[in-house]
């Protein structure tokens, strides 16, 4: 078994398109983890209409059984569509929602349970970062208002010298320079790469150990999307970062990240090494998914395996494997009677398990 | 003879710092059935270029050159002679648009409305009967046309969308970012059917996208622009293989390519400049590896690089163009320092 790569090497195999870190593999099993989610669900009670008098109350299963650690220094990228359940995770790890049974551990303390001060220090190691940079700045407050803003939240700082110095670390920390003209700036003087970079610098302020980064790079214009993931593998370098990074993109995630993890309909169908993932699928959904990632380059044979309809609503998942009625596999198959009868769990595979009866 | 021809095409917006000079000497030819994309980053002039051909800019947009359609120049046509082109030659997928249909009409009769509008000759059993054809030539099961758009997905809306551009027949379709937030799998569901359309219906489509892979799955040849001027153009066979402009070059590079090395993708640092006032010389100079003193003081020209292969760029095919012969899958670019 290879060991992992420290975070510093990580960018030298990348630098000679060598082999990736496995990242996890000596750690699993072990309770060394920074994030532990244990059989998490997360259900929501669908209100409004008059189908909701008629009937009995229906829940979406936005979150149905999930399990997946995070190691130090790590990046695991959770990738899917929308609609499974991938967001409700960051929002579920970051407690802006609150599981319906299961665990998130941090560090192994249950976010559920804890309480007053003790949250409070795990909100400042705990931090989000959001999809839109125009949508998550407040246009009337000036760079370095918004900076700040989570230092005066924690009453952190006390003196105005001691503000301003954090401030001004944090957004060169995030690449903005010079930090004392920036700061007097507006959202609207700034483009979407730099309105990105002022809200990882408001992350960075409480000296997190932990960031969740939702879509942090899918409404920036591609040539501004590598810096900003440049940003990112910097900060884990320097800081010793680890990210929760989730994306719909998985060219995205195998290039940024050293795990993936495949979530289908509120469920991790398979979780391995970005490398493995990607040029070794084995789940049907993910190989599915591998074969339609559209490629800068003019012809490729490879067959693609276009899964035809759309996925099913969390409300009603399918008996059995929740992927069965799409699943090309099976139709392969020919139709075998576990598909719907049994709902497959991740398999015994140590460094790269699938949730299908058939791999 | 070209479906398409248009040459010199310069458009600018009146604001209030001045002209922005938003497309500047664009000169392309589509042929009957082709497939051509349109790429380059944002405010780089792409859809605005396209939106002149049906003419649907808006006021303060002021148009000079020639479009040729079918061998009429359309700037010189009556507003009302237009309207006769659009939709029955040239129709528009809009970006965004699946998320701008009427929710109180059924998609049905949205998709009528053009047919009724534009041929008034046509039955309403006939039109009917079309809008059914319509449905079912996108993949949506002709009941289904009775639905509200709030019933269908993001994929199936954009399939109304589709259905709608090809209601009158039109010879070429303009479709802006067709597939720009949908997911991966809807995404390769509506490439696909837009790569059967054109078979199907011998359609020539100019693809407007920000994102090369999708131009590379779908379109025959390949535009890209960079601050209001064709950058390079060529069959997207060449162009992929070689790309002769460094820009072409750093937006490859910007696409991670999962046939290729787990390279980083590399980032294009710097901006575009300013339209109001913009350089002499080459435009992309200032962000260029490979500039040269003659780029800021001349403006390079439109020249064949290659059989199917044109490039604006000094040193293209010359020997200080180091990145000609390498393929854009292979970039050694790290995670490095802030620039």
């Amino acid at each position: 078994m290879k060991e992992p790569l420290a975070p510093h090497e990580f960018s030298e195999s990348l630098a000679t398109g060598g082999e990736a870190p496995v990242g996890a593999s000596s750690h699993r099993g072990g309770s060394d983890a920074v994030l532990r989610v244990e059989d998490l669900r997360v259900g929501f009670a669908v209100r409004g209409g008059l189908r909701a008098l008629a009937g009995p109350q229906r829940t979406v299963r936005a979150v149905d059984g999930v399990s997946f650690s995070v190691y130090p220094g790590e990046i695991l990228a959770l990738v899917g569509e929308s609609g499974c359940g991938k967001t409700t995770i960051a929002r579920t790890v970051t407690r802006l929602e609150h599981p319906s049974s299961g665990r998130v551990l941090y560090r192994s303390q249950d976010l559920a349970r804890v309480r007053g001060g003790e949250l409070r220090r795990l909100r400042q190691k705990i931090q989000l970062v959001f999809q839109d940079p125009y949508e998550a700045l407040d246009p009337r407050q000036s760079v370095y208002e918004i900076v700040a803003e989570p230092l005066r939240i924690h009453g952190l700082a006390q003196t105005e010298a001691e503000r301003t110095r954090i401030v001004y670390e944090a957004l060169a920390s995030a690449g903005l320079h010079p930090p004392d003209q920036i700061a007097r700036r507006y959202p609207h003087h700034l483009s979407g790469g730099q309105r990105q970079r002022v809200a990882i610098a408001a992350s960075l302020v409480l000296d997190p150990e932990f960031i969740v980064a939702d879509e942090p790079v899918s409404m920036l214009d591609v040539s501004v999307r590598a810096e900003i993931l440049k940003l990112l593998l910097e900060l884990r370098q320097t800081r010793g970062l680890t990210f929760l990074f989730i994306t719909h993109d998985l060219s995205l995630a195998w290039v940024i990240a050293d795990r993936i993890a495949v979530v289908y309909l509120g469920r991790v169908v398979e979780i391995g090494s970005a490398d493995d993932v990607i040029s070794r699928p084995r789940h049907p959904y993910t190989k599915a998914l591998v074969s339609v990632i559209p490629v800068p380059e003019p012809v490729h044979a490879d067959p693609r395996l276009l899964l035809t309809g759309e996925t099913p609503s969390p409300i009603n998942v399918p008996s059995g494997c929740r992927f069965h009625p799409r699943c090309w596999l099976r139709r392969e198959l020919g139709n075998p009677a576990a598909c719907e009868s049994s709902d497959p769990m991740l398999d015994a595979a140590a460094d790269h398990p699938a949730a299908c009866h058939f791999v | 003879m070209a479906l398409l021809e248009i040459s010199d095409l310069r458009i600018h917006y009146a604001t209030a710092d001045g002209a922005v000079r938003a497309v500047d000497g664009v000169s392309l030819s589509v042929e009957p059935g082709e497939a051509v994309g349109l790429a380059g980053e944002s405010g780089c002039g792409k859809t605005t270029a396209a939106l002149a051909i049906p003419r649907l800019l808006p006021q303060s947009a002021t148009v000079e050159g020639a479009i040729r359609f079918d061998g009429t120049n359309l700037l010189e046509l009556s507003e009302q002679a237009m309207e006769r082109v659009r939709w029955r030659g040239v129709s528009v997928v809009f970006q965004g648009a699946m998320n701008a249909l009427n929710p109180v009409q059924s998609v049905a009769a949205q998709i009528l409305e053009p047919i009724r509008r534009h041929e008034p000759e046509t039955s309403a059993a006939d039109a009917r009967a079309r809008v059914d054809e319509l449905l079912d030539l996108v993949g949506i099961a002709p009941a289904r046309g009775r639905a509200y758009p709030h019933e269908l997905s993001g994929g199936m809306r954009q399939r109304v969308m589709i259905a709608m551009a090809l209601a009158c027949h039109p010879q070429l379709v303009i479709a802006d970012e067709p597939v720009t937030a949908l997911d991966v799998m809807i995404q390769a569901q509506i490439l696909d059917l837009l790569r059967a359309l054109r078979q199907r219906l011998d359609l020539a489509m100019i693809l407007i996208s920000h994102d090369l892979s999708v131009i590379a799955e779908t379109c025959d040849r390949i535009a890209v622009m960079y601050a209001g001027k064709l950058a390079e153009v060529g069959s997207v066979a060449r162009v992929y293989e070689a790309p002769a402009h460094p820009y072409t070059r750093a937006l490859l590079r910007a696409f991670p390519n999962i046939h290729g090395d787990r390279a980083f993708v590399a980032g294009i640092p710097g901006y575009p400049p300013s339209l109001i006032d913009p350089p002499i010389g080459c435009r992309f100079a200032d962000r260029c590896p490979i500039a040269v003193e003659r780029c800021r003081r001349e403006t390079p020209v439109l020249r064949e690089v290659a059989p199917n292969q044109i490039a604006a760029c000094h040193l293209a095919g010359t020997t200080d163009d180091a990145g000609t012969t390498g393929s854009a899958g292979t970039t050694p670019a790290i995670p490095g320092t802030q620039p």
